[in-house]
């Protein structure tokens, strides 16, 4: 009932956007508050529409892929939660597919931050992956199977060390458990140790600290997910082949949600952010009539 | 002496890190790891240094009465009660338990206040980002339109828009690929251009702290 609600909504929504458009045209462009109340509907209604968009799976989010069915069960995962909850509607729903395609396959995840609230966000996606089924008949066991090493300061410093002991960053976990009495660190020293490095970042300290220092300088394999404001920036990795892929974005999450069959929340989320872009380009368009009318007029 | 020791330091660190990446062997591979346990120590200092001149700015309002007193006030409680919560989590928790864990007081805080607010604060982006499209993103030269045109391919073309109202047509993603194509290539190539440029330029600016042309970081003049 609501989803249908909200559909009828959003039809009046977008055919209002008619009258804005002739408004523009007459030259009377409609005010900043009006705006929002559009972005508000065009996010909010389809979110109540319960929809999903047909996302196609690109290459930069199916080397990731690839890369992750090549390990074999019992690969040591790093995975890295370099964000704050101001990205995580972006980057949360990456980190908790992640989580539960590496339990469904049998990783052993280590999991850090170079972000204070890195590693909260890493709880709150080792959580909810523990809430599927398969999952939780697995009874893992937390220092054995997946451990939470917490936060250290020190930025790209903390990678470097870690590159020579991970001990050395990190004596305690962030339960205040040695680092010696966790079974899964066991036969871990440093990097070498390491079969995948998977990072979700929004910033610096971030991929591109990753790469330069663990990848570069230490041999790792790192695969990241980023905010779309922070993907651009690490294609040049991508292309160098220093980067195993990359999920960009809500669309990146959404990608690999469909990559790896575990619809969540980016497959519901992808189709607001459509119809958001779809709002934003129409605004685009119609601005862009208006200046060239009024021109035209300044002109005649 | 107060000019030299730093700018000794400074040029120590320098050399070891720079050194140290291409002979990662000893004395240059201990150094660095001693360097970078120093870091580490001095950005967490760094954290408490930055919450306490939090609160010294703060109570100076609140002292002075000024307009914004209000919030500072706001600020001090806040910040405060975080702290007083996330320690009684971490000294009441058990031995193996973290502040941070699913149930507490602190979690609590962090999940239904801390995330809620900085969430808000980032999503208000997207209403500006509209509203200056609308009024702002005009093809008014050559190069505006460029940026235009690039900028509606990839919006249109990172969510699966146009792909959809092609649909009827065809089921191939051409709209896309081509957002994939301009990320690929155009994007790529700028970003490395911009990036080799960062680069130097941090190479340059890096050698004249390492051999103390540059000296603002400590107060003087280049």
């Amino acid at each position: 009932m609501v989803s249908q609600i909200a559909t009828i909504l959003m039809i009046i929504v977008g055919l209002s956007l008619l009258y804005v458009l002739y408004r523009t045209i007459k030259g009377h462009p409609i005010e900043r508050r009006v705006v929002f109340l559009y972005i508000a509907l065009a996010i909010s209604l389809p979110l109540l529409m319960q929809k999903t968009a047909p996302v196609p799976v690109t290459e930069d989010v199916q080397k990731l892929v690839n890369a992750l069915d090549a390990l074999p069960p019992g690969s040591k995962i790093l995975a890295t939660f370099d964000y704050d909850p101001a990205s995580a509607p972006e980057l949360q729903p990456m980190g908790t597919a992640f989580m539960k395609y590496a339990f469904k396959h049998d990783f052993k995840v280590i999991v850090m931050g170079l972000w204070p609230q890195g590693p909260q966000q890493a709880n709150q996606a080792i959580e909810e992956a523990m809430l599927d089924k398969t999952i939780a008949a697995k009874n893992l066991v937390y220092g054995v199977d997946y451990v939470n090493l917490g936060y250290q300061a020190g930025a790209e410093f903390v990678i470097q060390s870690m590159g020579t002991e991970f001990k050395r960053m990190f004596p305690l976990d962030d339960r205040h458990i040695a680092y010696d009495s966790l079974p899964i660190m066991n036969d871990i020293t440093n990097f070498s140790n390491i079969d995948f490095i998977f990072n979700l970042s929004a910033g610096k300290p971030g991929t591109v600290e990753w790469i330069q220092i663990a990848v570069d300088r230490f041999g790792a394999t790192c695969g990241a997910g980023n905010t779309a404001v922070q993907a651009p920036q690490v294609y040049p990795y991508l292309r160098s082949g220093q980067l195993t892929g990359l999920l960009g974005g809500m669309s990146g999450g959404a990608e690999f949600e469909k990559a790896i069959d575990e619809k969540g929340q980016a497959s519901t989320f992808i189709f607001a952010q459509m119809i958001s872009h779809a709002m934003v380009i129409a605004f685009i368009i119609m601005g862009n009539i208006a200046f060239f009318i009024t021109r035209k007029k300044k002109k005649a | 002496m107060r000019r030299e020791i730093p700018l000794l330091i400074t040029t120590i660190a320098g050399l070891v890190f720079a050194i140290s990446y291409f002979i990662p062997h000893w004395p240059f591979g201990e150094a660095e790891s001693i360097f970078g346990d120093w870091i580490a120590i001095v950005q967490a200092f760094a954290i408490w240094l930055g919450a306490l001149n939090l609160m010294k700015v703060s109570i100076e309002k609140i002292y002075r009465k000024k307009e914004d007193a209000m919030y500072a006030s706001i600020i001090i409680v806040c910040l405060l009660g975080t702290l007083a919560v996330g320690f009684y989590d971490g000294f009441t928790g058990g031995p193996q338990s973290s502040f941070r864990d699913t149930g507490t007081s602190f979690d609590w805080l962090y999940r239904f206040i801390y995330t809620p607010l900085t969430s808000t604060m980032f999503a208000m982006l997207a209403f500006f980002v509209a509203s200056a499209s609308y009024r702002a993103f005009r093809a008014r030269s050559f190069e505006a339109t460029l940026l235009l045109i690039a900028g509606f391919f990839v919006m249109g073309g990172r969510v699966p828009l146009f792909d959809l109202a092609l649909k009827p047509f065809t089921d191939v993603p051409y709209f896309s690929e081509f957002a994939g194509w301009i990320m690929a290539y155009p994007l790529t190539a700028g970003m490395t251009a911009i990036m080799i440029g960062i680069a130097l330029g941090i190479m340059s600016s890096s050698l004249r702290i390492i051999l103390g042309i540059e000296r603002s970081h400590i107060g003087g003049g280049a």
